[in-house]
């Protein structure tokens, strides 16, 4: 497992090994949604929003 | 066998999918639609690929790549056309009744007046849907004519066209729970009841799921759904009304599935890895 801070709030965000760029990593103190954009290193990016066209 | 998987974000579904697809031996390229530049005059970057699967959330940009893969002639999953009619629920309704599938009766309106109007025939409780959205998003159930005047006013002013073209069903009691099924071609392999204290009964909003039996009626329904808007890989939902009947609701063309291979025990994404691969030996089909 890999981790990292919270952009938002420095909490502590972990990663499983196997996640995969374009996944998203909430922060377990904030709640808000983060994007892994880089494995090595670990990078998080800020989630992009739900649009309205979004869905199944 | 190389997959284009196309995708916005990594959900569990995406990750399921890509884990069957490489156990039946295909080469997948993950495609982040955010990175996705199509020259039309150029197709050769894409005609590496044998299928793709369009796992897009967003309508639109779904939309705008599958077309440009169909005229190249680059197999697609779901078909453009499925994708197209299924994004929007107008065209979803009129196909259905077209066909001569049992769904909820719908009026479309196209102002605030006609809406108003639409909405009275109908009577209440009313529902009103945006023709384009999902996950039980914006979803309206009007109670009487001052909500109705509130809601149309509130929805013309939100600043997209969509809003304004006016999707009205009535309220249908269900009992807590409707179905969900899920089919693959001709089959319909499982379904779940999904329940909810909440008159909206999607797991993105907290419902459960438990397994639904299949029964000759329930998969007969939903294979007649899948085809009336194209076939392909789908999920359908379904109303039971208090007399049995079965009633269409909605048909999904992207399906999510992450609450439902559990309670089924049907492994839904590798049904779908299959179907993407028999897609790819067929060709396109128009």
């Amino acid at each position: 497992m890999q981790s990292t801070s919270c952009p938002e709030c420095e909490a502590t965000i972990t990663v499983q090994n196997d996640a995969v760029i374009g996944e998203i990593a909430p922060c377990p103190e904030c709640g808000l949604e983060f994007e892994i954009v880089s494995k090595d290193p670990l990078k998080l990016d800020e989630a992009p929003e739900i649009e309205e066209d979004w869905g199944e | 066998m190389r997959v284009g998987l196309l995708h916005s974000r990594v959900r569990v579904e995406e990750k399921l999918l890509l884990d069957e697809l490489r156990a039946l031996g295909a080469d997948v390229d993950w495609i982040d639609v955010r990175e996705v530049i199509l020259d039309l005059h150029h197709p050769e970057p894409w005609q590496q690929y044998d299928v793709v699967f369009d796992r897009c959330l967003s309508h639109s940009q779904s939309l705008a790549i599958a077309t440009i893969l169909d005229t190249w002639n680059i197999p697609c999953v779901n078909h453009v056309s499925v994708n197209r009619i299924c994004g929007d629920k107008v065209e979803t309704s009129a196909r259905l009744v077209a066909a001569g599938v049992p769904t909820i009766p719908v009026r479309v309106a196209v102002s605030d007046e006609s809406a108003l109007a639409a909405i009275e025939a109908t009577g209440y409780p009313a529902v009103l849907k945006p023709p384009v959205g999902s996950w039980g998003r914006l979803l309206a159930k009007v109670n009487d004519r001052e909500s109705a005047e509130a809601i149309v006013e509130h929805k013309l002013s939100m600043g997209s066209v969509g809003h304004g073209i006016f999707y009205i069903q009535p309220y249908i009691e269900k009992g807590g729970a409707d179905i969900r099924t899920f089919v693959i071609g001709n089959e319909t392999i499982c379904g779940i009841r999904r329940r909810s204290g909440h008159w909206i009964t999607n797991t993105a909003r907290g419902a459960t799921a438990e397994k639904c039996q299949i029964t000759e009626a329930i998969g007969d329904i939903s294979v007649r759904a899948a085809q009336a808007v194209g076939g392909g890989m789908l999920a359908i939902d379904l109303f039971e009304t208090g007399d049995g009947q079965l009633l269409v609701n909605e048909v999904n063309a992207s399906m999510e599935f992450r609450n439902s291979s559990q309670p089924t025990g049907v492994n839904i994404p590798q049904r779908m890895a299959e179907f993407v691969l028999h897609t790819a030996e067929q060709g396109v089909i128009r």
